[in-house]
């Protein structure tokens, strides 16, 4: 009875890899090129040699609300329970260049991150932190130019040497058409934009990470790991086209560009992920760029545990699952990490829940003793012959994109790329369901009982101080330079073989809000609607 | 004029209660969130529902909204939110609503609504709340329970008439 059942049963990854009984020295033939060694091309077991004997990733919970100055606590206080590297999360008027008292930004001002409008709220984000000791992510895409600029102005009116800034900025627009939807200009001007960055990044900035090539949010849309690195590493590679097309060498940014993967559910499915997209983008800069430096092969990756798969039923279990998601993003190599709280279903983390995805962190670090040896699943008859699977699977993606799509950013305006997510995301609803994709807690194994836990609200006190801060900021600046500079913003974003870094530096300087200079950038560029094409 | 749609919009009513005419809903995201998987995967099982489905899309305000939910003639508006505003947004929709005299349209808001917040939205005049977790399967029932609240009451009328 039960052989007969087990032949019926499909098993397979997440991804829809077929899983077989038992995998043995058969599944991993002639495995060493394909291998190679930690800290080497192809770089499968890891981007450096010692891994984290040498040093642990980087422990960097997303964090922001309200104004800069409830974000600036809340960030002491991740510093102080032992957060290695800041990330900030910024309000959606901020990611979508409108000022905290804009009409249309009244309800969302700093509810899903910090109300950031002028130099003056980042400088005030930062205060009493050591910017040039503790490296930070700014998740920020279509105001990243901006932002950027504000960081850089703040750092210069600190007297601290711009030339050693450690950092990364998310920077990246072509997953906002796929995904996450935080686009404000259409894709060409947005892609300029994007270079422009990184380009005046990699020569003023050398120790930034200008863009983080992000698969995340796509993985959390609905895609598979398959479809998550395919997309993320065609992004990467339009965005090197055009560098390259600007006249810059590939070796001279390739080791600037960081990456950031989700860690789903399917535990080893992922730490395989990991090790095919090194693998991967190893071979992407050899054979497509002939890059010459061995750290242009190198891919680095922030690890974001996925929230989709934390439902709100019964949240505390979702300590269990960020935890796995925790380990398996250690035992793929992730160079930072960023652990979800049980509370993602419901709201932004509460300092107890944010605790506690810390804990996980350093529970692993200092506990588990997985430290101590690099790619300690290498060499495993299943993670290999998975690997594989995935880098085989990944790139017959990728060459589709290629060869059929004509590139992600052609492939984004036609809606090709959203429509097979959405699909994905509708038959995994239909699944769990039908109780065909168990979650416990919600399909499985359910209680009555509503758990009673606290959620953190949105301030609506810091709101309307900052909405305040905003208007009396206009009132104590020089108008005539604010003007003077905004018009050399327009003229920089109209001459398309100008870099807007430079002017939008000067501009924050004169405290021109996030509002003001997007609205500028707007009427060079025009705005882009969201097509609908997906229902 | 009004009277022409009002009667077209009660002639739809009874006909999706015999379920000869697809019952129409307006689906948007108000305000300022992108993230819209939720709703499209929503849209998606509504379509397979039965339901003829005009979905607005992402950035919408509230205006915006019932400006093209009375150009479509759509029976239900359904809002999906998930920053924590549903409560703002629910008061400003139903006084816009009611500002329109007579008209008879169902409202719905989907997303990250707390437990404690169910039976605010309630009081505010919401008739379908759909929090995170609610099957796909049951959101289709749910409006379509709905509406027929509202065409019951109206062949009552008629029949004491």
């Amino acid at each position: 009875m039960e052989h007969r059942s087990i032949e019926k049963r499909k098993f397979e990854t997440d991804s829809g890899i077929p899983v077989v009984q038992f995998y043995s020295e058969g599944d991993i033939q002639d495995l060493e090129a394909r291998l190679g060694l930690p800290g080497k091309p192809p770089f499968t077991r890891g981007p450096y040699e010692t891994m984290y004997r040498g040093r642990l990733w980087t422990m960097r919970q997303y964090s922001g609300m309200g104004d800069a100055s409830q974000s600036n606590k809340r960030y002491k206080y991740l510093l102080a329970q032992g957060q290695t590297g800041l990330s900030v999360a910024f309000d959606l008027p901020t990611q979508l260049g409108y000022d905290s008292d804009d009409e249309i930004a009244e309800d969302d001002v700093g509810v899903v991150g910090v109300a950031i409008s002028s130099l003056k709220d980042i400088e005030e984000l930062f205060e009493g932190i050591p910017i040039d000791q503790v490296s930070t992510h700014l998740n920020i895409n279509a105001t990243a130019p901006v932002i950027f600029a504000m960081y850089l102005a703040m750092a210069e009116k600190r007297g601290i040497d711009i030339s050693l800034l450690r950092g990364t900025l998310q920077n990246d627009i072509l997953k906002e058409f796929l995904a996450r939807k935080a686009f404000i200009f259409p894709p060409e001007p947005s892609v300029r934009l994007v270079c422009d960055v990184i380009e005046y990044s990699i020569k003023n900035v050398p120790e930034f990470n200008p863009v983080s090539v992000t698969g995340f949010h796509v993985k959390e849309m609905g895609a598979s790991s398959i479809q998550e690195v395919a997309f993320c590493l065609s992004d990467a590679i339009s965005y090197s086209q055009e560098l390259i097309r600007r006249g810059l060498d590939f070796d001279k940014f390739a080791s600037n560009l960081s990456f950031h993967f989700a860690c789903g559910r399917d535990f080893f499915e992922e730490i395989a992920k990991f090790r095919a997209a090194r693998r991967i983008w190893s071979k992407v800069a050899r054979e497509r760029f002939h890059s010459k430096k061995e750290e242009s092969e190198r891919l680095r990756f922030f690890s974001g545990g996925s929230g989709a798969v934390l439902p709100a039923q019964e949240p505390i279990n979702n300590v269990v699952r960020s935890s796995m998601q925790c380990l398996a993003a250690v035992l793929g190599g992730a160079q930072s990490i960023h652990v979800m709280a049980y509370d993602e279903a419901l709201s932004i983390p509460t300092e107890e829940s944010v605790k506690i995805c810390l804990r996980t962190q350093q529970i692993i670090a200092y506990e588990s003793a997985v430290t101590k040896t690099v790619d300690p699943l290498g060499g495993s008859f299943f993670i290999e012959r998975l690997t594989d699977q995935l880098e085989e699977k990944i790139l017959e993606k990728m060459n589709q994109i290629d060869a059929v799509w004509g590139g992600m950013p052609n492939a984004v305006v036609r809606g090709y790329p959203q429509r097979e997510v959405i699909d994905r995301a509708y038959k995994q609803e239909i699944d769990i369901e039908s109780g065909k994709r168990v979650v416990v807690g919600r399909n499985k194994y359910t209680t009555q009982s509503k758990s009673r836990i606290e959620i953190q609200h949105p301030d609506e006190k810091a709101s309307l101080l900052q909405k305040k801060r905003v208007k009396a900021l206009r009132r104590k600046r020089d108008a005539k330079l604010v003007a003077a500079a905004l018009d050399k913003v327009k003229l920089a974003c109209e001459n398309s073989n100008a870099n807007v870094i430079p002017v939008l530096i000067e501009a924050v300087k004169t405290y021109a809000t996030v509002g003001e200079i997007t609205a500028v950038m707007k009427l060079a560029f025009g705005t882009y609607k969201d097509p609908g094409l997906v229902v | 004029m009004q009277k022409t749609s009002g009667a077209r919009s009660e002639i739809r009513a009874f006909s999706s209660e015999i379920g000869k005419k697809p019952p129409r809903i307006l689906i948007a995201k108000p305000g300022l969130d992108g993230h819209d998987r939720g709703a499209l995967v929503v849209s998606r099982a509504l379509r397979d529902a039965g339901f003829e489905v005009i979905y607005l899309g992402l950035y919408g305000t509230i205006d915006q909204i019932i400006q093209v939910a009375i150009q479509e003639d759509v029976e239900i508006i359904g809002l999906s939110i998930l920053s924590g505003t549903h409560l703002k947004v629910a008061k400003r929709l139903i006084e816009r609503i009611r500002e329109k005299k007579g008209w008879k349209v169902k409202t719905a808001i989907g997303g990250i609504i707390p437990d404690e917040d169910i039976p605010k939205l309630r009081r505010l005049g919401i008739d379908v709340i759909v929090p995170t977790g609610t099957p796909i399967s049951k959101v289709g029932e749910f409006l379509k329970g709905a509406l027929k609240k509202g065409s019951e009451k109206k062949v009552k009328r008629r029949a004491a008439i």
